[in-house]
């Protein structure tokens, strides 16, 4: 029973011997193996830490176990918020909506707009027009958009929903309401690719519908669009900002969701931040627009490079080599000189990284997440002296990816001893970290399991971060992003360090006060 | 603030929120909000409308019938596995936020916080995925051979390219040997996640039920009891299961938070089913109690109040000897939630809450914060039917503003007119709030605490209410600079 003046919740509760007997009569009642015959879990737990186990696992062909990766929605919905005062409108189940807003809230701590037109049976089987003729309408009154980005569940693309067609239907019925309102649409069906995919199809849907044609194009001398891609840290869109502020203040950034994510408190705002949509509106008119994010932005790529005839670059600004040439990029296109703030800041990098090196130095390290977050990530690895031993990357595009990683992996004097794993999940990395296992793990929530089964301990980097609080409001990009990236590592394998040598007697003469 | 001003403020606030809407909307909207009363007649409990289509284009905060079929009823079933069916997203959105805990080794012999996903491709939607799922049941068998059965939980694109997938069941049923339960649980049926516990019931009642294996050698007794619709939240069920061992009773079956498919599938052998959450497990109720001849019961073990009268009411089921142990088990639990009421009721008592949960708990904790002494004065659910409402209407207190399928833009309106001290609610509402500076917590999820079932979790819930409307945190919002108040 509970002891009035230390009262515990169910973590120390259930260890009470009265629970603990509760619990262990249960299993007269259970047919969980572990009840009936422990030994046997012991047998199958210990096989699937084998070499045959690995095999087998490896070739799976229709089950996806525990990947690393969401749906397309998902993406849509972060590149919509990056425009000012713009509801994300998901044309589907509202059961999606709810799935998404909970995602990026558990993961931001922070809440997060958006809407659904709720379609159902009925919609199945007349079409979602009823629910976008209303559903456009109730947004617009309700929110006050200046700007509804509506994108698709799997059912509405399923049914063959004709966006187009339905917008222009809804505002001819809207009674002039939605006369002035820019209503953007991409088709993001779950079952073509992951979250970034849909992040892209938003992208360049959302560029595409406000901007004018290639005819009406009015070159802006000097002006330069840096589009993120995907960022789940925000911090990492601030420090983006800040360096291209060094070169040029015609430097815009397109989609930036960095304070929508990140309001303080006080009174709750629906909207924050984003891009102005008068800068939205005339991205076509930059000279040069750069990708952060090479894989989240393939479409929209073909649009600025094919249909607006504009430059279009892709930087990786993680790690060092990563900003360098980001830096660089800007000075080239703005023939401007990097600043000297910039170079404190290198500088400051290099120095951080040769203080802290011989902890990161020939570390065994696997990682998972996005394809353009593992590139920039595992150069940092290799630019540190870490062998990036399991590089696993669920989404990873078929085209080019692979190559790309090859290459800054081939940079490590370690490059035989790693390997590349496309379109493979977490239960494959289990099986390759009991077969070939590593000191390190790199990623996000989901490896905390793999941590549990393996020991291998989780360095939280990546997307979604749901049991550790804040990481997603520092940088990840730039010198100062690349010094949080060495402060979490390099701290991460310290506290392991201290972990293996704190039994007094035993393993405590390497429990050092100084390193 | 009387009970007259409350009303009147609470009428207040559906007119001005329905003022927004255009007029279609305006109505609709109308008829699922409301106030009722322990005296009102014909009040909210009666009269609002529910488990109707949301409208379109607001930020609601229901989910789908998927995430009523796996997310709550089948999910917990630690020794099966649960395919999610279709495209990658639903598995990966609903994986491991519930917490429905449970004991074993996960990914050998038990599988709750796992996302197995036959992640569907282009290929899949256009050829059918029929192939591919029996394929997946065979890997699943060969990978995971612990496994006690497997369910199939359908997502949107199942019913609408028209796969089989009972077909698929059954044959793989007939080849392993093992359970294999296809439910067509598509996101888009019905209105909310309420069609998705009924159809997740049906498959129960066609699929486990019938499953006489573990019931024929199953040895009885008197006492028999099982927990339907306790899905084990921080631990909710085991809160609950020692209290029923305590008085005498023999806990046959979890339903289904830390349940194993055998437990499923003996249930039938109970003398009494007792249902906590009514909303998402009465339809296997009734069908035990028409196919079986069991009687249900409802219950509530929300705070001391609540929980010490339904103590009673089961004990006096099982007769005399049963109640007598009731009573002293009352009696021992009662003396320490005496201390916990007195230890808390001072810093919580006349505190406002408001309240916005799924299909149970907006009425069934409306006790334990009763007796702390904090005060219920707004409660609505995602997707309760009427005669949830009805139920309501026995928990009340006093003046309350009854809301229906309450989207954000509303919920936000109500707080800022009725300015509750507490509100409570799901994780895509806790932020707004704590950002007006108003405390909150979330009733799903026990915002990572719990267990709130019984009269141990009752110390946990009321120490969980101080921390969150005592905490210092919330004196900070006001920079000392300021001169009036930020965000009230």
């Amino acid at each position: 029973m509970q002891d009035v003046d230390k009262i515990v919740n169910g973590q120390k509760l259930f260890l009470k011997d009265e629970y603990q007997t509760s619990l262990a009569a249960k299993k007269e009642f259970e047919s969980a193996m572990g009840a009936i015959n422990p030994a046997k879990v012991d047998e199958v737990q210990e096989w699937t830490k084998s070499w045959d186990y690995r095999e087998k696992n490896l070739a799976r062909e229709a089950i996806t176990v525990n990947p690393a990766k969401a749906c397309q929605p998902l993406g849509a919905i972060m590149a919509a918020l990056g425009f000012e005062n713009t509801m994300p409108y998901v044309h589907g189940s509202h059961g999606c909506v709810a799935y998404f807003r909970s995602y990026f809230t558990r993961h931001f701590k922070e809440p997060t707009p958006c809407v659904s037109d709720s379609m159902s049976e009925s919609a199945a089987v007349f079409g979602g027009l009823a629910n976008m003729k209303d559903g456009l309408r109730n947004c617009n009154a309700m929110y006050k958009p200046e700007h509804i980005a509506v994108s698709t569940t799997c059912m509405a693309e399923v049914i063959g929903d004709d966006l187009n067609a339905f917008v222009v239907g809804a505002r001819e019925e809207a009674e002039g309401e939605l006369d002035d309102l820019p209503i953007t649409y991409a088709h993001t069906p779950s079952f073509v690719g992951s979250h970034i995919t849909g992040y892209d199809n938003m992208m360049k849907a959302m560029l595409e519908q406000l901007n004018p044609p290639k005819s009406e194009r009015v070159v802006d001398e000097g002006r330069i669009n840096i589009i993120p891609g995907f960022e789940p840290y925000l911090g990492s869109l601030a420090e983006v900002k800040e360096i291209a502020a060094e070169f040029s203040d015609k430097i815009v950034m397109i989609g930036d969701h960095e304070e929508q994510w990140n309001t303080g408190a006080g009174d709750y705002k629906l909207y924050a931040g984003g891009t102005p949509m008068d800068v939205a509106k005339t991205a076509i008119n930059a000279e040069t627009t750069i990708s952060l994010q090479k894989y989240s932005t393939v479409q929209t790529a073909k649009t600025i490079k094919n249909k607006w005839k504009q430059g279009y670059e892709t930087c990786n600004p993680i790690g060092l080599a990563g900003t360098d040439e980001f830096v660089m990029k800007l000075s080239e296109l703005t023939g401007k000189e990097v600043s000297e703030k910039l170079k404190t800041e290198r500088a400051q990098l290099v120095d951080a990284m040769q203080d802290s090196y011989p902890y990161m130095h020939g570390k065994k390290i696997a990682i998972y997440g996005d394809p353009d977050f593992l590139l920039g990530m595992v150069s940092f690895l290799v630019e540190m002296g870490a062998i990036p031993t399991h590089v696993l990357c669920n989404n990873a595009p078929r085209k080019g990816w692979e190559k790309d990683m090859q290459e800054i992996i081939d940079k490590s004097p370690w490059a035989k001893d790693c390997q590349i794993w496309p379109a493979k999940d977490l239960w494959h990395l289990r099986s390759l970290l009991f077969t070939e296992p590593v000191d390190f793990m790199i990623g996000n929530v989901y490896g905390k399991e793999l941590y549990r089964d393996t020991k291998t301990p989780l360095i939280r980097i990546g997307f979604p971060i749901f049991d550790r609080h804040h990481l997603h409001r520092y940088s990840m990009s730039g010198y100062k992003g690349a010094l949080n990236l060495l402060t979490w590592i390099t701290n991460g394998i310290l506290d392991q360090l201290d972990e293996e040598t704190k039994d007094i007697g035993e393993t405590d003469y390497f429990f050092d006060a100084v390193r | 603030m009387g009970p007259e001003t409350l009303e009147a403020l609470q009428k207040e606030a559906i007119e001005e929120v329905l003022e927004v809407y255009p007029a279609k909307a305006a109505k609709n909207r109308a008829k699922h909000l409301g106030v009722d009363s322990p005296e009102g007649v014909k009040g909210a409990c009666d009269k609002t409308r529910s488990n109707k289509q949301t409208v379109p284009g607001v930020m609601s905060q229901r989910g789908c019938a998927y995430a009523g079929s796996k997310g709550v009823v089948w999910g917990p079933i630690k020794d099966m596995i649960h395919i999610s069916h279709g495209p990658i997203g639903c598995g990966q959105y609903s994986r491991g936020g519930r917490r429905n805990y449970y004991i074993g080794t996960t990914g050998v012999d038990t599988f709750v916080t796992m996302n197995f996903s036959t992640d569907f491709s282009e290929k899949d939607i256009v050829f059918g995925g029929d192939t591919k799922l029996k394929k997946a049941l065979t890997e699943i068998d060969e990978l995971f051979p612990l496994n006690n059965g497997i369910s199939i939980q359908s997502e949107c694109p199942i019913g609408l390219i028209g796969d089989d997938i009972q077909a698929v069941a059954k044959v793989h049923k007939k080849e392993s040997s093992k359970p294999t339960i296809a439910v067509s649980c598509e996101g888009f049926r019905g209105v909310s996640q309420s069609l998705g516990h009924h159809l997740a019931n049906d498959a129960i009642r066609d699929e486990v039920m019938t499953d006489t294996s573990a019931r024929s050698e199953f040895e009885s007794t008197d006492y028999d009891v099982a927990i339907i619709g306790d899905y084990n939240i921080g631990g909710d069920a085991w809160a609950t299961r020692i209290l029923l061992e305590e008085i005498g009773l023999r806990v046959i079956a979890q339903w289904s938070g830390d349940a194993t498919y055998k437990e499923m599938a003996i249930a039938p052998k109970a003398k009494l089913n007792l249902l906590h959450c009514y909303r998402s497990m009465n339809y296997i109720s009734r069908h035990m109690e028409q196919e079986f001849n069991i009687p249900w019961m409802e219950y509530n073990f929300f705070g001391p109040s609540k929980t010490t009268e339904s103590l009673r009411k089961i004990a006096e089921f099982f007769g005399e000897e049963v109640q007598a142990k009731a009573e002293e088990v009352i009696a021992k639990y009662t003396a320490m939630t005496d201390a916990v009421i007195a230890k808390y009721k001072p810093v919580l008592e006349g505190k406002k809450v408001m309240l916005y949960v799924g299909g149970l708990r907006p009425r069934h904790v409306i006790g334990a914060y009763e007796d702390l002494g904090m005060e219920i004065i707004g409660t609505g659910y995602e997707f309760a039917h009427g005669d949830d409402y009805k139920r309501t209407k026995e928990d009340i207190e006093r003046s309350t503003l009854i809301y229906d399928d309450v989207n954000e833009y509303e919920l936000e309106k109500f707080v800022h007119k009725l300015k509750p001290d507490l509100v409570a609610a799901g994780v895509k509402e806790k932020y707004v709030f704590q950002k007006m500076g108003l405390p909150f917590r979330q009733m799903h999820s026990w915002d990572y605490s719990g267990p709130y079932h019984g009269y141990d979790a009752f110390a946990v819930f009321a120490k969980d209410m101080d921390l969150a409307m005592n905490s210092p945190v919330w004196n900070h919002t006001k920079a000392p600079w300021e001169k009036e108040e930020v965000g009230a």
